[in-house]
């Protein structure tokens, strides 16, 4: 469980034993979180979002496979909410298995860049130094590694599989979280309060993981938000490349892809599939910045 | 300062070498070749291809040639694909190209994205907040490759006040530049408002106001120093992206930049020219976050270089 | 409200609050004192060397650079002269004796003699030059010898110089083709004196292509070449014919992306696409009948079977697959650009038309599957369907996916991968279903059936038929045409029944052309020749 840090409560007594034992943080959060209605409102959207792509198909009359080479391009109507694509497929459908991939990928690949990345750039930011420049380095190395061929080679040895679209995913996008991780770290470790707890003996783990990275969750929510996106586009360039999700089967990142070659002509095959991306997009960002400001007790009284 | 720089030199010759021996032995281990084609040639055709270019010598051989070659003479080397240009004419011809475009997006980028942002802040969780936050998030939304063809639907076809494409008058570089610009926009005005939330609470900027400071000298003087922390870390490499261009909006906007070479010399196994556009991104890609790391310090006066 | 109207509520509503009803852009801007044509040109052209590339986006620029022994007519059948004005073949077929015109000159103004082709060939063949389409000079004799190394003596190819002004082929076989041959580039002369001086003759990517350099013999001369920009290319004085050359100008315009060359032809900066996106067909079509095209080309879409690996080793497997694909259905219902379904493998010709056919027979081919031992389907092996990444690729896949699910109940996996990787899959044999498709050198069955050939560079199927290679050879040494037909009807009978491809349509070219271009005839293989093109009102 996350500790108050001093930065928190900037009038508190910095004995370790009484800080801990303090009102529990988290349940402050959730009451500040529960008042937040733009951050209810992303969360209970994207809760309805994962709960409609998960149990939705089941109850679908169409498979995301089936084609119906007589009905192509409908126009969304009573039997096709969305409309059909080229080869008459059921747009809805298709939309709502596309989700479980891009919200799976979307989480999964930026939980692991997020992972990797906030881990790194405060171990770089806080020992600094050699250690620091070396890490550094490494990660402009990962910056400039031709990714496509990178990619195919993944491939070429470890075959095609949902796990490698993590790794390749994970593989750059943590770089520029750990470059922002890295940045708040050192000009936090100069605050007094760091120096403070350093005097009174905490170790550096706890420093770090206890101390510091809570009080950079502003810009890391924030560019978290801003991963997803990428992520979930990323994911529909590596299945160009052959990895990721394969044909018939579809993801978010794709169906926006082909919906937008047919934008003029047939809008819908853009429109919905975008709307629902938008929507995700939104939800994650309320609640992203909602988070951000119900974990943040000094703004909260202002 | 300087020493610190100096360092920091020193230290790109390693990290070349490791990325460049990294990045030829990928190359040499992901399928397909530079000649291979829809319709095969002649197994002693193909060989005599292969020894056209010298890559029927060994492998160590290559790398050493290859290396010795950009030591002594700066030369990249010839691309396989485009028979008739070494990598030097290609990278100093597209180069120039991208870094304008680049330009143009950069400067539209940080004067949308940082009022906004700042604005977005300032103003939290009032309308103002949202409606500037909403745009920037609808900018988020709207992948490039949406966002591009609409511009060109609208205002070079309907209403032709602009270009479709090309890259020979001002009236070519506007939507390129907007399309591009618009989503670094988004980027940076959330990072400024999620690092000047950060900022704007903390106590320097209470004493600060507590002294009679206004509020604007409190906003542009104080609290954008923090506050801008996260974006600078973010331009580093953001920007050696847009500068080195960018296929979806080189294609898009037909431009003759070095975004598509980084993505066809991949898809031609252009080994010269992969190795070349990767050395050229790298050598950005650590000067800017040389400055980064210098602009950092400046922001916040209590680091120092270490 | 009909899908248009819907398109552009769309389009303004992304752009609501904007000031609508301005007039719409002009098009083809400057173009009307000059006659420039703007051309969408695909790729970017690797090399102008006709001797450095493979290219089709290269071979439409050489034939405005350069020019063969004979050209293409104004009907885009025929045969024109180019730098020969009369030729005599032999009784045999194996001499060709080529008189050139006095007045052939290089764009330098030194004249183009018989023996400039003779060193023309000569470097193409040298194998240190390693020339990607040296084998198409293979129906001369001892050609191929010469470029394999095993002969150094050039003397013994079949190319020589009776004279300025006369030029003898001998050739290996009877070679009915080889006029229509001769006007791929591969057979164009090149100024070897010119290319000599810039880093030597046995050298690719000198800098005797570059604007200023440049010499070629062609109706027009290089005026500029920006890379992925554009290559301008302007009328020749110099050239023979002159006076025929309508246009000023070209621009060569390479745009790889369908959409983006469609817009610019939509704002009035291409005359020609290079082709047009499917979903823009139907749209053209309904809206603009007068800019569509539709040329038949000859080429063929098919599937690729290893047929080295179970199930596919089974030709009962083969035949089911194939008799149930609703061709139809694909190209009326997918492709819409006029395409026609490919019941066999070579494409019709007004000279040839195949008698082979697959039918089209679901209970017969769900019968040949039971036979193989999978009755309705029932443990099938898994099985992958290979293609190269491309919207339209993955579209025909997913249709024949469910045709084969639906009427065989079996579920085959798609598969798709980058280009080069797809290339590699193939060549290795890495693979059990591929998409492929093949586009002819010239107009004659041959060029189509002589990729099944045992061993062949282009087979990849592991497919082999003793008849049907001594069948090849007959046809090669055939002495007259109708021994030659039944030879290859023959062929075509033995790929239909035995099915190491699965044919599915043949190829449409479908493409955007300004009204004002005048001249652009269809062609079933592309070697326009640029001086009967017109711009005019």
């Amino acid at each position: 469980m996350l500790s108050l840090s001093p930065k928190k409560l900037p009038s508190a007594d910095l004995a370790p034993a009484q800080l801990e034992q303090g009102v529990s943080p988290w349940r402050d959060a959730w009451h500040r979180l529960k008042r937040n209605k733009l951050a209810v409102f992303g969360g209970v959207t994207l809760i309805v979002l994962v709960l409609a792509c998960g149990v939705g198909p089941f109850f679908s009359p169409y498979g995301y496979e089936q084609t119906n080479l007589d009905n192509t391009f409908a126009k969304p109507n009573l039997s096709h909410w969305m409309g059909t694509d080229q080869l008459g497929r059921d747009l809805f459908t298709r939309l709502l298995y596309g989700g479980r991939i891009s919200i799976t990928v979307g989480l999964v690949a930026t939980f692991v860049a997020l992972t990797i990345g906030v881990s790194y750039g405060a171990v770089a930011g806080f020992f600094g130094g050699k250690l620091d420049a070396f890490m550094m380095r490494v990660v402009d190395i990962l910056y400039a590694l031709p990714f496509t061929i990178f990619v195919i080679m993944l491939m070429v040895f470890f075959g095609r599989n949902i796990y490698l679209l993590f790794v390749a995913i994970g593989a750059v996008e943590w770089l520029t979280m750990a470059r922002i991780v890295r940045g708040q770290i050192m000009s936090l470790k100069k605050m007094e309060y760091v120096e403070a707890a350093r005097s009174l003996g905490f170790g550096t783990q706890r420093i770090i993981f206890r101390h510091m990275i809570p009080n950079i969750l502003g810009p890391v929510i924030v560019y978290t938000t801003l991963t997803i996106p990428g992520v979930m586009m990323l994911e529909a360039f590596l299945s160009f490349l052959g990895l990721g999700v394969q044909a018939p089967m579809s993801s978010w990142g794709v169906l926006i892809k082909d919906g937008a070659e047919k934008m003029e002509e047939y809008p819908w095959l853009l429109i919905f599939p975008g709307t629902v991306f938008s929507l995700t997009l939104f939800s994650l960002n309320f609640l992203g910045d909602g988070l951000r400001d119900a974990l943040d007790v000094r703004s909260a009284k202002d | 300062m300087f020493r610190f720089i100096a360092r920091r030199l020193l230290q790109t010759i390693p990290v070349l070498l490791v990325l460049i021996t990294a990045s030829f032995l990928m190359l040499r281990l992901v399928p397909g070749g530079p000649f291979d084609s829809e319709k095969a040639t002649t197994p002693e055709i193909k060989h005599n291809l292969e020894a056209y270019y010298g890559f029927d010598q060994p492998l160590h051989k290559q790398f050493f040639n290859y290396l010795g070659n950009i030591v002594l003479h700066g030369d990249l080397g010839r691309s396989t694909k485009y028979s008739n240009r070494t990598v030097n004419e290609i990278i100093a011809d597209k180069f120039p190209v991208s870094l304008e475009l680049g330009a143009w997006s950069l400067l539209i980028a940080l004067t949308i994205g940082l009022s906004a942002g700042i604005l977005a802040a300032v103003y939290k969780n009032t309308w103002a907040d949202y409606v500037t936050s909403g745009i920037v998030m609808t900018g988020i939304c709207v992948p490039t490759f949406v966002l591009g063809p609409l511009l060109v639907l609208a205002f070079a076809i309907h209403f032709g006040w602009l270009s479709a494409s090309g890259w020979y008058v001002w009236q070519d570089r506007v939507l390129p530049a907007l399309t591009l610009g618009i989503v670094y926009a988004a980027y940076i005005a959330r990072l400024t408002r999620g690092g000047m939330l950060e900022v704007l609470g903390q106590d320097y900027i209470r004493t600060a106001r507590a002294k009679g400071a206004s509020e604007t000298r409190v906003v542009l003087r104080h609290a954008l120093r923090g506050g801008l922390l996260p974006v600078v870390a973010f331009l580093g490499p953001a920007i050696a992206g847009i500068i080195t261009g960018s296929f979806v909006i080189e294609t898009i906007f037909q431009i003759p930049g070095l975004g598509r070479e980084f993505v066809n010399s991949a898809f031609n196994r252009d080994r010269t020219l992969i190795l070349g556009t990767v050395m050229l991104y790298a050598v950005l890609i650590i000067a800017l976050n040389l400055v980064v790391d210098v602009v950092q310090v400046w922001l916040n006066p209590k680091l120092k270089f270490d | 409200m009909n899908t248009r109207t819907f398109g552009i509520l769309f389009v303004c509503a992304a752009l609501a609050g904007l000031p609508s009803g301005c007039a719409k852009k002009e098009t083809a801007p400057a173009a009307t004192l000059a006659k420039i044509l703007r051309f969408g040109n695909g790729a970017e052209p690797q090399d102008i060397d006709p001797h450095a590339v493979t290219g089709v986006s290269e071979g439409k620029i050489i034939n405005a650079l350069f020019e063969g022994l004979v050209a293409e007519d104004p009907s885009g059948i025929g045969i024109a002269p180019g730098v020969a004005e009369r030729w005599t073949i032999s009784d045999d077929g194996l001499v060709y004796t080529f008189h050139l015109r006095a007045d052939a000159q290089w764009s330098n103004g030194l004249p183009l003699t018989a023996s400039d082709f003779v060193h023309s060939y000569q470097r193409m063949l040298t194998p240190s030059l390693a020339s990607e389409y040296a084998y198409k000079l293979y129906p001369l004799t001892g050609a191929e010898a010469y470029n394999k190394g095993a002969s150094t003596d050039f003397s013994q190819v079949g190319v020589k110089a009776l004279g300025d002004h006369t030029l003898k082929l001998t050739l290996k076989n009877r070679t009915p083709y080889l006029l229509q041959d001769l006007k791929h580039y591969a057979w164009f002369p090149v100024p070897v004196d010119v290319i000599g001086k810039f880093g030597g003759l046995a050298r690719k990517g000198s800098a005797w292509t570059r604007p200023g350099n440049f010499v070629g013999n062609g109706p027009f001369i290089l005026k500029e070449w920006l890379p992925n920009q554009r290559l301008v290319v302007t009328r020749s004085p110099t050239y023979w014919d002159h006076a025929t050359v309508k246009l000023d100008e070209i621009d060569f315009m390479p745009v790889e992306d369908g959409d983006t060359e469609e817009r610019m032809f939509r704002s009035g900066q291409l005359d020609k696409t290079e082709s047009l996106p499917l979903e823009k067909i139907a749209v053209y079509k309904r809206n603009y009948p007068m800019m569509y095209r539709e040329d038949p080309f000859y080429g063929v879409y098919f599937y690729r079977i290893n047929v080295t690996k179970p199930p596919f080793n089974d030709v009962r497997v083969r035949r089911a697959l194939a008799m149930c694909i609703d061709r139809e259905a694909i190209v009326s219902d997918i492709l819409h650009g006029g395409q026609k379904p490919a019941w066999n493998f070579t494409p019709p010709t007004p000279e040839f038309e195949s008698s082979a056919r697959i039918p089209y027979d679901v209970a017969e081919a769900q019968h040949l599957l039971a036979e193989a031992g999978y009755p309705e389907g029932k443990n099938f092996p898994h099985v992958e369907l290979l293609y190269n990444t491309s919207a339209s690729h993955r579209i025909i896949a997913e249709a024949i996916q469910q045709m084969w699910k639906t009427s065989l109940g079996i579920d085959i996996t798609l598969l798709n991968q980058e280009w080069k990787v797809y290339l590699d899959s193939q060549n290795t044999g890495n693979y059990q279903l591929a998409r492929a498709g093949w586009i002819g050198d010239y107009p004659d069955p041959n060029t189509f059936l002589d990729l099944w050939t045992t061993g062949g560079g282009n087979n990849q199927t592991g497919w082999s038929n003793a008849t049907y290679d001594d069948l090849l050879r007959s046809a090669a040494s055939a002495t007259n045409d109708t021994e030659r037909a039944t030879d290859y009807q023959q062929m075509e009978q033995i790929v239909a029944d035995e099915l190491p491809v699965i044919p599915i349509y043949f190829y449409t070219h479908v493409y955007a052309l300004n009204p004002k271009v005048k001249g652009w005839v269809p062609q079933l293989i592309d070697n326009r020749a640029w001086k009967w093109i017109d711009l005019a009102e």
